[in-house]
């Protein structure tokens, strides 16, 4: 467990001093990411569940957060509360509905749910359709920090990407996460120790959306934009790809594997349809030679879980 | 103009007619989604862009040889078949010890490859397909107007179901192939080749989403992004009607194609999520769906 609290404090202080070096907008971008990213990596890499609808959760956060904050004035604070909570409130519906199936059908579900959530947003007025919400005030933070402010922002949302990410570790160190990987391992098993299955892949899946809406709500901030990009099916389908390259079951996988892939797109962002192509070559390249990722491969050489 | 339930029989009978059409195309994708299931234990998400380059590939025919779409709904479904069959032996393979999350993960990647290369080369826009010239034109039925191309597409994908249905229930090799289903050590015992089976039953499942492609090139226009969209819904079609039986299938396509022409009457706001929204219902009263059994 050391080597692994020491990563943490590295990457910590990497993130604290990067916008020395790097855009900071760009690694604000990178961080939100990161964080919905380690939040999907909670239910595939500790519970075993692959959930391919995972951008409901961002985006809906994304439109809450943003829609409280410039219509209903709310601080960014409360904008950001509001937009996790929505999320974790449709985590709870979406929740009960999906783990009702295993495996395959579970992805097939969460993503048809989606779909569901994407077309609602498509149609509804307050999220400004194609257009989505745009000019989001970021406001001030407790009534004295002030967001527009680059610097107060990025070191806000470090905090909030810290404080996610620790809540995840915590989480998968907990007995609560030890029961979620004796699931993933042997369900049947589980059960017969007498754990209510149901239950734990339930909690987990709304603690990870829950924390899905955080990253959301936290990037509509940072944009200052809400928009039918963060519900897409291809949002989804990118957080499984930044997982999968980073290493999946991994506690530092998914950062790394976000930083990868956010780079990667602003690199070849002029060259249009090119991104999904790389993204779709990076997946079936992943899946066939490099099922363990970045991180995964770095554990299994030092020979320690990271 | 005669009128049931305050909707002109012009519009009911006409979305009743899209209905159908839709659903002759989510029977035929989610007939081939549940036969490769059923051997592979894969979910091939490639099967929307399969879908597409079928519709490409009768385009190619008629615009590059000149070959018509009789031609294009024998080739196309051989041609994106044999892809398909490269592609099982290449990739697919390799991941059948894992976990069946890696064979979704795979498809997906594919699919966005292949969805990309033809964005790249054609744009988002669609390409038009004439209707051939046998199949123009169209019958007035007194209560509507029935263009014969739509007809002949339900027709058509209704005898290539039930011709899928017989085949694996009914035939010799649909034995072999159901057989192999429940156990195939036990059937590779028996001495017959399980690996070539799987990998033909893919090809089988492609081309079947790729005639669906150039069934669909006339009617929704060709274009890269055709199946993307498409292949979700057929996803929730299959977990509404389950993968354990291919008659479910078949019947859940149609059905849930006339219910969502239906509710584009009466309700068009919900027409988009209309089937999601019975994938819920389902999933609470019958999480296994409507034909299938949980395992």
């Amino acid at each position: 467990m050391r080597h692994q609290k020491i990563a943490l404090v590295i990457m910590a202080v990497l993130f604290a001093l990067a916008p020395l070096a790097v855009y900071p907008v760009f690694i604000m971008k990178v961080m939100t990411f990161a964080l919905f990213a380690c939040a999907f990596n909670l239910l595939i890499g500790y519970g075993g569940l692959l959930s391919f609808g995972h951008a409901m959760f961002l985006g809906t956060a994304g439109y809450a957060a943003a829609h409280s904050a410039k219509v209903w004035g709310f601080p960014p604070e409360l904008a950001i509360l509001f937009g996790t909570g929505a999320a974790a409130l449709l985590g709870v519906v979406t929740g009960l509905l999906a783990i009702r199936r295993q495996g395959i059908y579970f992805a097939m579900i969460t993503l048809a749910l989606a779909q569901m959530i994407y077309f609602y947003y498509l149609q509804v007025k307050f999220t400004g359709g194609e257009d989505g919400i745009q000019a989001v005030p970021r406001g001030t933070l407790f009534g004295f920090i002030d967001l527009s402010n680059i610097w107060a922002m990025y070191y806000t949302v470090l905090v909030i990407f810290l404080g996610g990410f620790l809540a995840i570790y915590r989480v998968i160190h907990s007995p609560f996460g030890q029961v979620l990987k004796c699931i993933r391992e042997n369900e049947p098993r589980a059960i017969s120790l007498g754990y209510d299955t149901t239950r734990y892949k339930l909690l987990a899946f709304v603690i990870s959306a829950t924390l899905a809406g955080l990253a959301g709500a936290t990037k509509a901030l940072v944009f200052q934009l809400a928009s039918l990009t963060d519900v897409h099916w291809t949002m989804s389908g990118e957080v499984v790809l930044m997982t999968l390259l980073g290493g999946l079951g991994t506690i530092f996988g998914p950062v790394v594997g976000a930083l990868i892939i956010i780079s990667m797109e602003n690199y070849l962002a002029q060259l249009g349809a090119w991104v999904t192509i790389v993204q779709g070559v990076i997946f079936v390249v992943c899946v066939l030679t490099f099922r363990r990722g970045v991180i995964g491969e770095l554990a299994s050489f030092l020979k320690k879980p990271l | 103009m005669t009128e049931i339930f305050g909707i002109p029989t012009q519009a009911l009978f006409g979305q009743l007619l899209i209905g159908l059409i839709n659903g002759s195309f989510y029977a035929l994708l989610s007939l081939g989604l549940a036969v490769i299931f059923g051997l592979l234990n894969i979910i091939n998400f490639a099967h929307g862009a399969q879908y597409m380059l079928g519709a490409f590939c009768a385009y190619f025919l008629l615009n590059k040889w000149g070959l018509g779409y009789w031609w294009a709904l024998v080739i196309a479904p051989i041609a994106v078949g044999i892809t398909g069959v490269i592609i099982e032996r290449t990739m697919l393979k390799p991941l059948y010890k894992l976990d069946h999350l890696y064979g979704l993960l795979l498809t997906f990647g594919l699919a966005l490859v292949i969805q990309g290369l033809f964005r790249n080369e054609f744009g988002s826009s669609g390409l038009p397909y004439p209707i051939t010239k046998e199949l123009t034109g169209g019958h007035n039925l007194g209560f509507m107007f029935l263009p014969t191309y739509r007809a002949w597409v339900i027709v058509a994908s209704l005898a290539i179901c039930l011709a899928t249905w017989f085949m694996i229930e009914r035939t010799r090799l649909g034995a072999y192939l159901r057989a192999a289903t429940e156990n195939p050590q036990l059937v590779q015992a028996f001495g017959i080749n399980v690996p070539r089976m799987i990998t033909l039953t893919y090809g089988f499942g492609v081309g079947l989403a790729a005639l669906a492609g150039v069934m669909a090139g006339p009617i929704y226009q060709v274009s890269p992004q055709m199946g993307a969209d498409l292949i979700i819904v057929v996803f929730a079609v299959v977990v509404i009607g389950g993968m354990g039986s291919i008659m479910g299938s078949i019947v859940t396509g149609f059905g849930l194609g006339v219910i969502e022409g239906l509710t584009k009457v009466f309700y068009p706001e919900a027409s988009n999520t209309v089937i999601f929204i019975i994938m819920a219902i389902v999933l609470l009263i019958k999480p296994a769906g409507l034909f299938g059994t949980q395992k």
